[in-house]
Parts: C-alpha cells; sequence; structure tokens
C-alpha cells in the first residue's frame, strides 16, 4: 500500500515531495508548506486511497543544546550523520516541524505527512477546508509552539489563557514557566497569613 | 446552676460561642469542588459505606451560597484558578476550606508551568488531605479536624474568630 501511495503522490505532486522515509511499514513524506492543502484534498478525494480521517495534527520542536546527547544515546548505524561532538551544536535548518497523521478507513492504512519551518517563517496553511476536524488540533499546535495556521477559521488559544505570551512546548521554555506571566487571583491566601 | 434551678428542666445555660459552634460544626454544607480524579473519592465519601451524614455534612449543594465548606478536589491550573477563587468570595461567611489530595496541596506530581503549586497560594486552607487520591476515610477525618476548629472559634462581636488547631509557634 505504502509503495501505491508514495507512487500516486509523485505522479501528481512531484516538485511539491521533499523526502520519504519507511520506518517499520510507516510511511513518512515531509512536503513543501504551500502545497499542503492540495496534497490533503488529492490524499481525501482520491478514489483509491480515500484518506478521510485526520487523526492529529502537532508540532516538533528540533532546537537542540549542548546538554542534548539524544543522538549519542539512541544512535542507530544509519544514523551516524545525528551525532555530534560533544560541545558542538549544529542547530538544523529547519528548527520546527508539523506533522499530520491520516487514516483511511477503506484501506486501513496510515500516512505521516510533515512540513518543515524554519524559525524565521512560522507560516503553513490550515487544512481544515480538507478536514474540518483540524480545527482544534491545529489550535493545539499554535498554542503550544506558536505556529501560524493562515485560513484558520479561529485560530486562538486553547489551553493556555488568552493573555499569555509564550509558547510552553518549545525546547527553550523553562519546565516551571516564566515567573510572572501567570497570574493568580487576588485575596486572602494562607501564605499571606503565615507572613503576618 | 442557679439559673437551670430556678427556671426548671426546660432551660439550659450556655455560652453563646458554644451553642453556635456547635450547631455550624454538626451541619457544614460542602461544596465539592471535584476538579479531577479526587472527586470519585469525594463522591464515596458520601456513599453508604462511609457515609457522611453521620456527621452532619450530607448535604451538598452545587452553588457555594449555600455552603459553608469548600472541598478543593483535584489539580488546579492556572487559568481555574480564578474560578476557584470566585467560587470561594461567592460562599458566606464564616467558611472553611479542605484541600483534598497532593495536587490540591501543593501540585503534587504536576511540577510544571500550568499548575499552582498548592492552592494556599491563593486561598486560607484549613485543612491539608494527604493523598493521591486520598481515600474517602481521610476526608472524613479533614471534616473532623475543621468540626474541631470550628469548636475553638469564638465569638468577638459579630464576627467569628477562627481558632488554629495547631498553632505555630512564633519565631524567637
Amino acid at each position: 500500500m505504502n509503495d501505491r501511495i508514495l507512487s500516486k503522490l509523485a505522479a501528481n505532486f512531484r516538485d511539491s515531495i521533499l523526502s520519504s522515509t519507511e520506518f517499520r511499514g510507516e510511511l513518512t513524506i515531509v512536503v513543501k508548506p504551500e502545497n499542503i492543502v492540495p496534497i490533503c484534498k488529492f490524499l481525501r478525494d482520491d478514489p483509491e486511497l480515500q484518506f478521510d480521517l485526520l487523526i492529529d495534527v502537532h508540532g516538533i520542536d528540533m532546537l537542540r543544546s549542548e546538554l542534548d546527547r539524544s543522538s549519542e544515546i539512541y544512535s542507530h548505524d544509519d544514523d551516524l550523520d545525528l551525532l555530534l561532538p560533544p560541545g558542538q551544536t549544529e542547530q538544523p535548518a529547519e528548527r520546527f516541524q508539523v506533522v499530520y497523521n491520516v487514516w483511511s478507513l477503506k484501506n486501513k492504512a496510515r500516512l505521516r505527512l510533515k512540513v518543515l519551518l524554519s524559525e524565521s517563517n512560522l507560516h503553513v496553511p490550515s487544512v481544515t477546508t480538507v478536514w474540518p476536524g483540524a480545527n482544534w488540533p491545529e489550535r493545539e499546535t499554535f498554542d503550544m509552539f506558536g505556529i501560524i495556521f493562515d485560513g484558520h477559521p479561529d485560530l486562538r488559544r486553547i489551553y493556555m489563557p488568552e493573555e499569555f505570551e509564550y509558547y510552553p512546548l518549545r525546547k527553550d521554555f523553562p519546565l516551571m514557566g516564566i515567573p510572572g506571566s501567570l497570574t493568580l487571583p487576588k485575596g486572602e491566601s494562607s501564605k499571606e497569613k503565615s507572613e503576618k | 446552676m442557679g439559673l437551670e434551678h430556678t427556671l426548671g428542666d426546660s432551660f439550659l445555660a450556655t455560652r453563646l460561642d458554644a451553642l453556635i459552634n456547635w450547631s455550624r460544626r454538626n451541619s457544614l454544607w460542602p461544596m465539592p469542588l471535584g476538579i479531577s480524579c479526587c472527586a470519585i473519592e469525594l463522591m464515596a465519601m458520601a456513599d453508604p459505606r462511609h457515609d457522611v451524614s453521620r456527621f452532619g455534612s450530607e448535604v451538598m449543594r452545587f452553588t457555594p451560597r449555600q455552603c459553608d465548606l469548600l472541598i478543593v478536589a483535584g489539580t488546579v491550573n492556572y487559568k481555574i484558578a480564578k474560578v476557584v477563587r470566585k467560587i470561594y468570595d461567592q460562599m458566606p461567611d464564616p467558611k472553611w476550606v479542605i484541600a483534598m489530595g497532593a495536587c490540591a496541596s501543593s501540585g503534587g506530581m504536576y511540577r510544571s508551568y500550568p499548575v499552582v503549586q498548592g492552592i494556599d497560594q491563593f486561598l486560607p486552607v484549613d485543612v491539608y488531605v494527604a493523598g493521591c487520591p486520598p481515600r474517602p476515610d481521610a476526608v472524613l477525618k479533614a471534616l473532623l479536624e475543621i468540626q474541631k476548629k470550628i469548636e475553638m472559634s469564638r465569638l468577638e462581636g459579630k464576627s467569628i474568630v477562627k481558632a488554629e488547631r495547631f498553632p505555630v509557634p512564633a519565631k524567637e
């Protein structure tokens, strides 16, 4: 099935496909951000493929720090190019990724689409016109990573308060948050009482 | 002594705050603020096996205006902290607060940016209940602690002065 998906996509969108990998039967295709909507529309409407269900949309922050030893721990033989000498950090050209997991009810097939975004241009077209169910997952990705989905009908924060200024799932966001960025209601509290 | 002797069996002499505290502590109306899994154990507190009505607190009202005991059962994040505070402010005085479970008491296992690390940062908490979640018996114990606290409160003019059951010793 994976070969069939790839050949069909390649026949229609040869210029938009940047790369594709298959790992344990899971097909991942990296595509250009500007063509994500026509590709998704094709995958949904093609009578043979019928990828009619969007499982999830989420983001990835690929920022690397000097403390990041993941490549050493998880290195495989074919991933040796990921290995960095200690202390040296080489940032990837595209810091952010948006991942679309889709599912074809007819073929019982899964497909993962990826879009790479550099920090300077965090815009990607919204796929809410293809799958209306993308509405909330895209809002979540916006809330957590700050990726802007162009054409989204209602791109507001979904978890954090609307006045919040940061993007918590970015790698450079501290685990305990930024002091003072979230406010507590005022009034008598145990803390004030014990300080008296 | 003298007064009861003179007026007969139908009269009882006592202190006013003792009488008020007696009626208050035996009829605490809880506001069950179940905001995560602790709420399940809170519901079990009212079931026939544990039976909170033995202690006079079976009347759970889902409006804060009829309650005098706030039981915060669950994880409080910054977004809902404003709601919790508003519910507390809507309750008529005098009122008491139980922080039920690890999350409400200290943030629990959620040591991260959205979770308030203990509701005592914005509420005056009277009793903390340990556990994740605490057993219903532990909440009953907290209720009894509140009752003891009420018993020790006294009236000053028209206002009630809450007693600290385990007063914090002054710094030397």
